[in-house]
């Protein structure tokens, strides 16, 4: 049986490998992701026969969970295209192996944010009167028209630059599934890499670069205006639209740092996505971050200095009262520690703290594991010590004590981070995102429980929000969702961009390449 | 990369074509035209005459008439109103004792829907040294409402007469507008709400805001149906101290359910009436008469346990 020619070089089977290379893994994953999208939907059948009443959701709390996904993903959504657009613009060579990951994080966030409005309609089934009777004069027209719009922006600006390497794939997936060559054949739009269409493709993705840039930021200003625009007190801002455009860069940039760590490891790209790549992401987080930073401080210290009466309420439930701890784990651990660990790598300091017995691994986790168990007896001991009630500093003890636990658990782990900075980066944009969710949550609830007239007379568990099975179920089946959409995306499609990789030089390709003769662009394989 | 002024342009004008097409290309452009040369202060929306501006009949603002924006529709459904009326309430706070007649006559005449009141009697206290009061707080039917800014749908409408509309039948349940309104003045169907014989008899009239229907937002609407008949709304009806006035701005009279009928203009000078939260521009057209030398009982000076938030 004589041997057919490798189609593929070396250099795209690493690129190709996650295209045709499923493990049990991936099934494994694939399965779990259906299973929890499959709970989702049951919860939303029990939403939809019952009504939005088997939510927490109440006449005092009248948007939650729904709204924050809604922001949330949207915020996600923002960064991929945004990002992608201003480092082609600014010819920042180091992009081309991350921006197709991060415009398809865009994509997969974009369709799951835009879901969420309609998943918290009480009348879903009267969704066209959005289009019969919709009147402009509403931020709810404003935010369909322009997630509409950058959802076929960045749909666009995600197809358009792949359109070689679905060429490429229509020509060299000659083994694969039929439905899979005749989608690469539809898709490549009878792309030959001829000279003319190259130019076309330089060209209109020039225009859309530059387009895609205030669509991305009108988005999440919109967005921030079914707040913004009502009187309540702790969303009638008038710095809401670049602050939350900023929170939604902030958070992005971390979601595209997850996937590249992500991507990496499962499809062994450690040789386009280097150290590097994950340095620079971090310069670009830790700038978004303090952007986010200032935005927060601005937001809160403008009210909070005044102490108006309108606006005394909510903001002692964020600083100090019901919000508090969410609040300050979205400060400190949501945007200072991120920051923190994304510049260990560079702290000098940071290995000398080796030297100090009690942040060296072993000696502290003992102490820490001694501390935990003598704070889980704590309780018990002072129960009965009752009378001693009086000090409330007892009772606020073991939030201190964890908190001062919490802080030396992380120096030792310092030294840890700065040896495996990709490690290092991975939890700092998990921590920005997790963060992210709870802030969006912060930003909605507590206004709502502080309402311009008192919350009086309200029904048993209508007077505080309190999130149910159901709404978690919606949410995690929403988060799993995007993840299978991103996941399935990149076993179809390359999730590194092959022919702009080569374009940099990555891995030379041969001088005369022979545009055409196979009908793509590609690399043509050493014969 | 190549573009020259003239392609780019050409490219603008493609763009603009194409984010123009759906518009012009449906009727939605009727709906949102505006016929030019009229003044539109505050976009507050009507349903009653089909694209145009219609200057509100009734009583001068501080410069000139109160003109009102119409993103107008057509609807069989919907009365303009009644010409040359513009409804406006007036609660005596120092006669209020808060027993709730108010709210138990409202939620009967309406079948309102268990956990909710549209018209709800607060307890209230100002500021620490203040004496606390009862505060009625039926819709305040806003010229410049908030909720009938954001709602997508026209479900909730101004009408000529002063009265802000909801109709269940269109309503999305985006629920923007109980996050829009300022007052708390608005109800949501969180579940299908029990329908009774009684209700089910009635037939299904938005001017009497039943029937009522799950996943929608629902409100006080001044009783159109029972000021059709010349009657007080049913709360005013059933106070049994006379402290809710009903009547016309324009008539300049009110009357409670003791049959006294007063001037409005006079009531509301003479007894320094207020509007409630007037410093966010809301317009309501609901006025408080403060609760001097009071007769009746005050609450007790500790509000209910329920009680969270608020300033006022």
């Amino acid at each position: 049986m004589p041997r057919r020619p490798d189609p593929f070089s070396p250099r795209e089977r690493v690129l190709l490998a996650s295209l045709t290379d499923a493990g049990p893994g991936f099934y494994a994953l694939v399965g779990v992701l259906l299973a929890v999208i499959a709970w989702g939907i049951i919860a939303y059948t029990v939403q939809l026969r019952y009504g939005l009443g088997v939510t927490g959701l109440r006449d005092n709390f009248m948007w939650g969970v729904y709204i924050t996904n809604f922001v949330f993903f949207i915020g996600v959504s923002h960064v991929g295209a945004l990002m992608s657009a201003i480092l082609r613009i600014t010819g920042a060579e180091w992009r081309r192996s991350v921006t197709r990951m991060a415009e398809a994080i865009t994509f997969a966030s974009l369709l799951m944010g835009a879901l969420m409005p309609f998943v918290d309609m009480g009348r879903p089934d009267r969704i066209l009167n959005l289009l019969l009777h919709g009147r402009l004069q509403s931020p709810l027209l404003w935010d369909i028209m322009a997630i509409a719009t950058y959802l076929t922006g960045s749909t666009l600006f995600l197809f358009v630059p792949m359109i070689p390497d679905i060429a490429l794939l229509r020509d060299r997936f000659a083994a694969g599934p039929a439905w899979r060559r005749r989608l690469y054949t539809i898709l490549s739009l009878g792309w030959r890499g001829t000279e003319a269409q190259r130019h076309h493709l330089e060209r209109i993705m020039g225009i859309m670069a530059i387009i895609i840039i205030p669509i991305a930021i009108s988005v999440h200003t919109v967005v921030s205006w079914i707040f913004g625009m009502t009187l309540r007190a702790g969303w009638n801002s008038t710095v809401f639209g670049p602050y939350f455009v900023s929170g939604a860069l902030f958070s992005g940039a971390a979601a595209v740092v997850t996937a590249m760590a992500a991507f990496r490891w499962a499809y062994h790209l450690q040789e386009y996505i280097t150290e590097a790549h994950f340095r620079r992401m971090g310069y670009l987080v830790i700038t978004l971050g303090m952007i986010y930073a200032y935005f927060t401080f601005a937001e809160y210290i403008t009210p909070a200095y005044k102490m108006a009466a309108t606006e005394r309420g909510y903001l002692t439930a964020v600083f100090s009262g019901q919000f508090a701890r969410l609040f300050w784990f979205t400060q400190i651990g949501g945007v200072l520690l991120p920051l923190l660990l994304l510049t260990v790598p560079r702290i000098s300091w940071v290995p000398r703290l080796q030297r100090v017995l009690f942040l060296r691994p072993v000696p502290a986790l003992a102490t820490i594991a001694t501390s935990v168990v003598v704070l889980l007896v704590l309780p018990a001991v002072l129960s009965r010590t009752a009378p001693l009630g009086g000090f409330e500093v007892i009772r606020q003890l073991p939030l201190w004590i964890i908190a001062a636990l919490g802080g030396w658990f992380f120096l030792t782990l310092l030294p840890v981070f700065r040896q495996r900075p990709i490690a290092a980066a991975v939890v700092a944009s998990l921590l920005v995102n997790v963060a992210a969710w709870l802030k969006r949550f912060v930003i909605i609830v507590p206004t709502l429980a502080n309402p311009f007239l008192p919350i009086q007379r309200a029904p048993i568990g209508w007077a505080f929000y309190r999130p149910t099975w159901v709404e978690w179920s919606i949410t995690a089946g929403a988060v799993a969702g995007f993840v299978l959409i991103y996941l399935l995306f990149s076993k179809v499609f390359p999730i590194v961009s092959i022919w702009e990789t080569r374009e940099e030089g990555h891995q030379p390709a041969p001088a005369s390449s022979p545009a055409g003769e196979h009908g793509a662009v590609a690399d043509a394989p050493a014969l | 990369m190549g573009l020259t002024r003239r392609s780019f342009l050409k490219i603008v004008a493609a763009g603009t074509a194409a984010a123009a097409a759906p518009l012009a290309g449906g009727q939605l452009w009727g709906r949102f035209r505006i016929r030019p040369g009229t003044r539109l202060p505050a976009l507050v929306a009507s349903r009653e005459t089909p694209g145009t501006v219609v200057q509100l009949s009734g009583l001068p603002g501080p410069d000139g008439d109160v003109a009102v924006a119409y993103a107008a529709e057509p609807s069989a459904r919907v009365e303009p109103g009644e010409a040359g009326r513009r409804w406006v309430m007036v609660i005596d706070l120092a006669r209020c004792d808060g027993c709730r007649e108010c709210t138990r006559a409202c939620t009967a005449m309406h079948f309102v829907p268990p956990g909710q009141e549209w018209i709800r009697v607060y307890e209230m206290k100002d500021h620490e040294e203040a004496a606390p009061y009862w505060f009625p707080r039926p819709c305040m039917q806003c010229d410049n409402a908030p909720c009938v800014k954001v709602c997508p749908v026209s479900a909730a409408w101004k009408r000529e007469d002063g009265i802000v509309m909801q109709d269940t039948s269109r309503c999305i349940g985006c629920r923007f507008c109980i996050a829009a309104c300022p007052y708390g003045a608005r109800s949501f169907n969180w579940v299908e709400p029990p329908h009774t014989p009684e209700e089910l008899a009635k037939p299904d009239d938005i001017e009497w805001n039943f029937r009522h229907r799950k996943g929608t937002t629902e409100k006080c609407i001044f009783c159109p149906g029972l000021i059709k008949q010349g009657k007080l709304p049913a709360c005013a009806d059933a106070c049994p101290m006379g402290a809710i006035y009903f009547g016309d701005q324009v008539e300049d009279a009110v009357t409670n359910s003791q049959g006294e009928t007063v001037r409005f203009s006079e009531l509301i000078k003479e007894n320094a009436g207020y509007r409630s939260l007037e410093e966010l521009g809301t317009e309501p057209r609901v006025y408080y008469l403060p609760p001097r030398k009071r007769i009746y009982p005050a609450p007790p000076a500790e509000p209910e346990p329920a009680t969270t938030g608020g300033h006022r």
